[in-house]
């Protein structure tokens, strides 16, 4: 795997809702392989910034090349390609409450690949569920399961299209620190066993520790200081300093 | 052209700023932005892919959810207006014209209007809550992004649904206050249920039951269009849900009504030129 390869570069993008500016020329690269965390206060737009990824949100300015490709100019067909290859977990797991566990998980399959057969649906269900424990779940409704499990399974239906890219909203936020931790190291499994490259975004100073290999900080609608956790932690600049007080 | 539906939550934050000298330009910008939903849906409704098993299922709920509310007001409204008709036509010795008098009355106008008023209330207010949850949930950015239109799998096949199945509903609802209408003058009356039957088809002609009928389909496009509407733009929090559902009810009401008076002018100046 070449981990020298961007998947994901980000060059000038801005977004403003109105007056309220909330990105202003943010750019970001993501290498193959690797797993970088956005790490920015409550409000800073790092939801929006993972939207405009997805094409969720259509920026003001700027490029947001996946795969080569750049997402705002794509026409809708190309843009499902892209987001067959790219697994978004919702901040708020977004999963379909009139649906149970197994049509949550089929639904991504059966729209994106749409000659599956059934034994083919149902190995895929078990596998997903496997990877992330609640294999007893499948036929329950999502209003039945606890926060923690609502987020796995969340994040098994980003698995089960095995995205090379998946982009965590505030995968930890929410939860009890235990269940955050558990969280956590799904998501270090998920990495490993299906060799994804990830791309976090948080505010949660435990999730950057033990998962970002590079950290970014986005203050001010910028790219405002990128590096390590420990260069960030020693950093004298009182805004980054801010997050580890 | 670009990506066909950015999520799209800026349309419909009209009212929430509305105070009194920008009540007008809230109002104007509620209905730009309705009509640009609904030039949406027939541009889309058009364009594979054809979402056709959520339309059967959707046809089947809304339908299905509809049907026993509509039958016990339809029957309680032929029996009551029944009832209370009898009384002025006695007094004119004409309440032998009761089952036409009655007969005209529901079908060209108390039966669309009332069941769509309670189809409204029922159907809209469930469309409008339904996907102004998902909205706020993020569910409907979740579809968009597993490969799949949202405006097509809910809007589409919602409000068509709500078009196909309004009618149909209509069409019983009539034959169920009729039914009404006979037990209401068998209380005084003795006439056999042919015989009424013979009446009322003697007095209905094709001019007052197509035109009533054919208004059913807008009365159903317009409550599933504005649910949708009203839903699909949803604002955040559980407060925007309730606000969808409730402000879907009103409006798809008061459409029902001036759709009616258009239907009424519109079927004089066909039917008489
Ligand atoms: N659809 C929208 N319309 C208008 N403003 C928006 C919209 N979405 C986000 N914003 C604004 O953008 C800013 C950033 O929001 P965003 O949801 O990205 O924050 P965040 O960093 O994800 O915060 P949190 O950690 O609380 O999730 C906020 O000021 C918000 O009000
Ligand atoms: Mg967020």
């Amino acid at each position: 795997m070449d981990t020298s390869e961007p998947v994901i570069i980000i060059k000038d993008l801005c977004k403003a809702f109105g007056s309220n500016v909330v990105l202003d020329h943010f750019d970001l690269t993501l290498y193959r392989g690797e797993n970088l965390v956005v790490l920015g206060k409550s409000g800073s737009g790092k939801s929006v910034l993972i939207k405009c990824i997805i094409g969720l949100l259509r920026p003001d300015g700027g490029r947001i090349e996946v795969f080569g490709q750049n997402v705002p100019e794509l026409r809708y067909e190309e843009l499902d390609q892209i987001r067959a290859k790219v697994g978004f977990l919702f901040q708020s797991n977004a999963l379909y409450d009139s649906m149970t566990v197994r049509e949550n998980l089929e639904f991504p399959l059966r729209r994106h690949w749409m000659h599956t057969e059934q034994k083919q649906v149902d190995e895929l269900v078990h596998m997903v569920l496997e990877s992330v424990g609640l294999p007893h779940t499948v036929d329950m409704m999502p209003a039945e399961l606890s926060g923690g499990m609502r987020k796995r399974i969340a994040l098994a239906r980003t698995l089960i299209l095995k995205p090379a890219i998946i982009l965590y909203d505030e995968p930890t936020t929410g939860l009890d620190p235990i269940t955050g931790m558990e969280i956590i190291e799904l998501i270090r499994e998920v990495q490993q066993q299906y060799q994804t490259s990830s791309l976090v975004i948080t505010h949660d100073l435990k999730l950057v520790r033990l998962a970002g290999e590079r950290i970014i900080m986005l203050i001010d609608g910028k790219c405002y200081a990128q590096g390590t956790y420990d260069e960030m932690k020693t950093s004298t600049d009182p805004k980054v300093r801010a997050f580890f007080e | 052209m670009t990506i066909a539906s950015f999520s799209g939550s800026e349309p419909g934050n009209n009212v929430q700023f509305m105070s009194d000298y920008s009540i007008n330009k809230a109002l104007l910008d509620e209905i730009g932005d309705l009509a640009r939903f609904t030039a949406r849906f027939f541009r889309e409704v058009f364009r594979p892919r054809y979402e056709f098993s959520e339309f059967a299922h959707q046809c089947f709920v809304i339908g299905y959810k509809s049907l026993a509310l509509v039958g016990l007001t339809a029957f309680i409204l032929g029996l009551v207006l029944t009832m209370q008709l009898r009384p002025s036509m006695v007094r004119y010795g004409v309440e032998a014209q009761i089952p036409a008098m009655v007969s005209i009355a529901i079908v060209r106008e108390i039966g669309p209007v009332i069941t769509a008023l309670i189809f409204a209330g029922k159907i809209g207010s469930s469309i409008g809550a339904e996907l102004g949850s998902m909205r706020v949930t993020e569910q409907i950015d979740a579809m968009e992004v597993s490969g799949t239109n949202p405006f097509k799998y809910l809007v589409v096949t919602r409000t068509l649904a709500a078009t196909l199945m309004l009618p149909v509903l209509v069409v019983l609802s009539d034959a169920i206050s009729l039914y009404g209408s006979w037990i209401g003058v068998n209380i005084y009356d003795v006439l056999s249920l042919k015989l009424f039957w013979a009446q009322v088809i003697e007095n209905l002609a094709y001019y007052d039951a197509i035109p009533a009928l054919i208004k059913c389909f807008f009365f159903g496009f317009a409550v599933g269009i504005v649910g949708c509407y009203k839903g699909y733009y949803s604002k955040k929090g559980t407060e925007g849900v309730g606000r969808s559902a409730n402000s879907a009810v009103v409006m798809a009401s008061v459409f029902i009504f001036i759709l009616d008076l258009l239907a009424v002018q519109i079927t004089e100046l066909v039917w008489y030129y």
